[in-house]
């Protein structure tokens, strides 16, 4: 039985749900959760019912970490930290967005827990609206598709490279879709002393518009795309990436979500954003040697 | 209900919450397919698919909400998504 | 007793105070007058004299999140702010409260920018009155120190269960020094129980805090902090004397009041003004003036049957407000007061003096001035509300 119980409002198909159990069934009960606004904090709290079988709490949007920096501080002056794990999940609007000072400085001070991003790449819970993880042409409510616009115009903030610059001793990117890779990673992350933190892919049916069936396959083509490289990175250097058996051109990961659905019925010929994408996907390749 | 106070609630108790009552489409596992390889519980976004004793899989009913993925998953096509009948 | 007296700086007297609460986690970040509290805190903690977590966060909103974190996992919990900080908190103040965490601060008043001004108004926690936070005012350095334990043994009341601050006025209590009584750990520990609360983080006995609360029960929820400050206002006199008994000080509960009790003209304040004030009603008393003073200690809870007893004789009500509601024209105090006695028929007439914002000084010859303003009330002029210390020469 998964320490995440069922009778949780999470969309049929949801990937933060998928993300939530993995952390919880990775890390066992001796865990406190710290989860800041957010699907997942929203679906599994609706008073009086709770979801989360170990003790947690959400207090705001933007202080997580420093939630998290209170309760490190609280066991440890009461004594009662022994091997009991500090966990903040939270999503990448809280994480990447309007949570990133808190974070920033709970990662300066070097406290012992792990921070784990569960990106499903846009603000879900509001409505699909853009964030800072939101991919190049992404389709969001704040960055929709139009008659002058391909969808969102940035480039996704590069989290990991931001806490890895923070001196912390383990970052690591994983996926819903690889779950032992991802139950591994977590494991890991809060065995290793200090500041650690995992960002996840977590697929999200109701915002990228696919059927919540294909969840796991949509996360796997991200990876196998190169548009999600999976490696781990210890003090600042890559140690380990996740090689790409059969590559595939980013087409097969767009094509199957309706947040990209306009890349391709634009004037036909040849498509300028999917090129675009294409060469993140490269990129990342030479980057990390995913191939 | 008594009203604790500091907003705390007591862990699991979403159990009460039957979210079987959202699904049209239902699973049916054919264990005569399956190769109890376990994707089907990993994959449960709900964490409602049980291994039995025989080391087959059954999902619990009373909770699933029919989202498709383990029989997306399987990878012997042993699970149906069935239109739940009335 | 005076040779316990030492002179030392306001905020070293509240930062020992402070030491002797014994909290569990400290989070700081500076911001000026508040700063001298947390330097001395660290100080304490850099020779070993706490036993606590010192936390130097990146941002007051953080500095409050971790004591929300700590408390919640079990924690004595303590920072201190002021104006730009307290505001930052705005959001993070109605939730700790909305917990039910029993966290403590002290704020050290100050103005609120724009224009920026890191000089004495009460602005900054005066606008924070609607988040749920217990605010008590002290009047000197002594009661500054003093609040700090009272307000532990109230917060974490199991039956109180609100995070509450300490107003001192900033540079004017925070910088002064004055000979007091550092409070003596022995009477601390007698007066102060340990933090015990029912409900933590702990993975013996999970729990989860802060679950969202549908239409169907959310206005309860609401309903019960206003109770456990009905019981605050209680508990708030039972506390000042249980401090009386055991240290020997007090101050007053929820108000207190000074050759009040045949004055005719009654002035009422929270602060540090308690004192010019005191002053200068001891000179018009030698005058034959039959002034008083009505302080108000407890701002939240708000003490309406304490004030409507206390105001019952009074010919002419005089308030002073260290801050302004802009669009009001009016301070908190004047607008609170003049509320708690309208269903009664007690018709005293209420005038409202705004003064001091922005660290403006208020001295005996200001309050002798609005004295005689307010008295023309008996010629047929009633100010319902001005500024007393209006520059003429810039309005």
């Amino acid at each position: 039985m998964s320490l995440l119980k069922p009778g949780h409002r999470g969309c049929a198909g949801c990937g933060d749900a998928l993300a939530g159990k993995f952390v919880l069934d990775a890390l066992g009960e001796d865990v406190i959760v710290v989860s800041p606004t957010g699907c997942l904090e929203v679906f599994t709290t609706p008073y009086p019912e709770s979801a989360w079988g170990v003790p947690w709490i959400h207090s705001l949007f933007e202080n997580a970490a420093a939630v998290a920096s209170g309760v490190e501080a609280a066991l440890k002056s009461l004594g009662r930290k022994d091997n009991t794990k500090i966990v903040a999940i939270g999503g990448d609007g809280a994480t990447l967005d309007i949570g990133l000072q808190a974070i920033s400085g709970a990662f300066e001070r070097g406290h012992d827990f792990t921070y784990i991003c569960v990106d499903n790449e846009a603000y879900m819970n509001t409505g699909i609206q853009r964030s800072g993880a939101t991919p190049l042409y992404a389709n969001t409510t704040t960055s929709p598709a139009g008659k002058i616009s391909s969808g969102n115009p940035l480039y996704k903030k590069n989290m990991p490279a931001i806490i890895a610059a923070h001196g912390s001793p383990y970052v690591a990117t994983a996926s819903i879709s690889y779950a032992p890779d991802m139950m591994k990673k977590v494991k890991k992350a809060a065995q290793i002393k200090g500041p650690t933190y995992v960002h996840v892919h977590a697929p999200c049916s109701t915002g990228w518009k696919f059927d919540g069936s294909k969840t796991i396959e949509v996360g796997k083509l991200a990876v196998e795309t190169a548009l999600w490289p999976l490696y781990e990175m210890e003090n600042g250097e890559i140690t380990t990436v996740r090689k790409i058996k059969n590559r595939k051109p980013v087409e097969e990961y767009l094509k199957v979500q309706g947040r990209f659905k306009h890349l391709f019925t634009m004037a036909g010929g040849e498509n300028p954003q999917i090129k675009k994408i294409q060469e993140i996907a490269d990129r990342n390749v030479r980057q990390f040697g995913l191939v | 209900m008594k009203l604790i106070i500091k907003t705390v609630t007591k862990p699991g108790s979403t159990r009460a919450n039957k979210t079987g009552a959202w699904r049209s489409f239902m699973p049916v596992f054919d264990h005569k397919l399956c190769s109890k390889c376990g994707l089907c519980d990993v994959y449960c976004p709900e964490g409602i698919v049980y291994r039995l004793e025989n080391g087959y899989y059954e999902p619990d009913y009373e909770y699933c909400k029919g989202c498709g993925i383990c029989a997306n998953e399987c990878p012997k096509k042993a699970i149906k998504m069935v239109l739940e009948g009335k | 007793m005076r040779k316990n007296m030492v002179v030392v700086e306001g905020s070293y007297a509240v930062a020992h105070a402070v030491k002797v609460c014994k909290p569990n986690v400290i989070s700081a970040y500076p911001i000026t007058p508040q700063t001298h509290i947390v330097e001395d805190l660290a100080q304490f903690h850099a020779d070993g004299e706490m036993n606590c977590e010192y936390m130097n966060v990146e941002s007051e909103f953080s500095a409050i999140s971790a004591l929300i974190g700590a408390s919640a996992a079990g924690a004595r919990t303590y920072s201190s702010t002021t104006s730009q900080g307290l505001a930052l908190m705005h959001e993070a103040l109605f939730n700790s409260s909305g917990m039910r965490l029993p966290i403590v601060m002290t704020v050290v008043n100050r103005a609120l920018s724009a224009p920026i001004n890191i000089w004495n108004d009460q602005q900054d926690s005066i606008s924070q009155r609607d988040t749920g936070w217990i605010q008590l005012y002290a009047e000197d350095v002594q009661e500054s120190a003093d609040m700090t334990p009272q307000l532990y043994k109230l917060a974490e009341d199991e039956d109180v269960l609100l995070p509450a601050m300490s107003c001192m006025d900033g540079f004017i209590l925070s910088h002064v020094y004055e000979p007091v009584i550092l409070l003596e750990q022995g009477l601390t520990d007698e007066f102060l129980p340990s933090y015990d609360p029912e409900f933590i983080l702990d993975t013996k006995n999970p729990m989860s805090f802060g679950a969202f609360a549908d239409p169907s029960t959310y206005t309860e929820f609401r309903y019960k902090q206003e109770k456990a400050m009905g019981v605050a206002l209680v508990k708030i006199e039972e506390i000042a004397n249980e401090f009386k008994d055991i240290y020997g000080r007090y101050y007053g509960g929820l108000i207190d009041g000074y050759v009040l009790d045949d004055a005719e003209i009654v002035i009422m304040a929270m602060g540090s003004v308690i004192g010019t004030i005191k002053d200068t009603i001891d000179e018009l008393r030698h005058e034959g003036e039959s002034v008083g003073l009505l302080k108000v200690r407890s701002f939240r809870p708000f003490p309406k049957d304490a004030i409507r007893k206390a105001l019952k004789n009074a010919k002419i009500v005089i308030t002073l407000d260290k801050n302004i509601s802009v669009g009001k024209n009016e301070g908190a105090l004047c607008t609170e007061v003049k509320a708690c006695l309208y269903n009664t028929d007690n018709r005293v007439p209420v005038i409202g003096f705004m003064l001091g914002h922005g660290g403006r000084d208020i001295p005996m010859q200001m309050i002798k001035k609005i004295i005689n303003k307010a008295k023309l009330v008996e010629k047929g002029i009633f100010i319902e509300s001005e500024y007393a210390d209006l520059r003429e020469d810039l309005a």
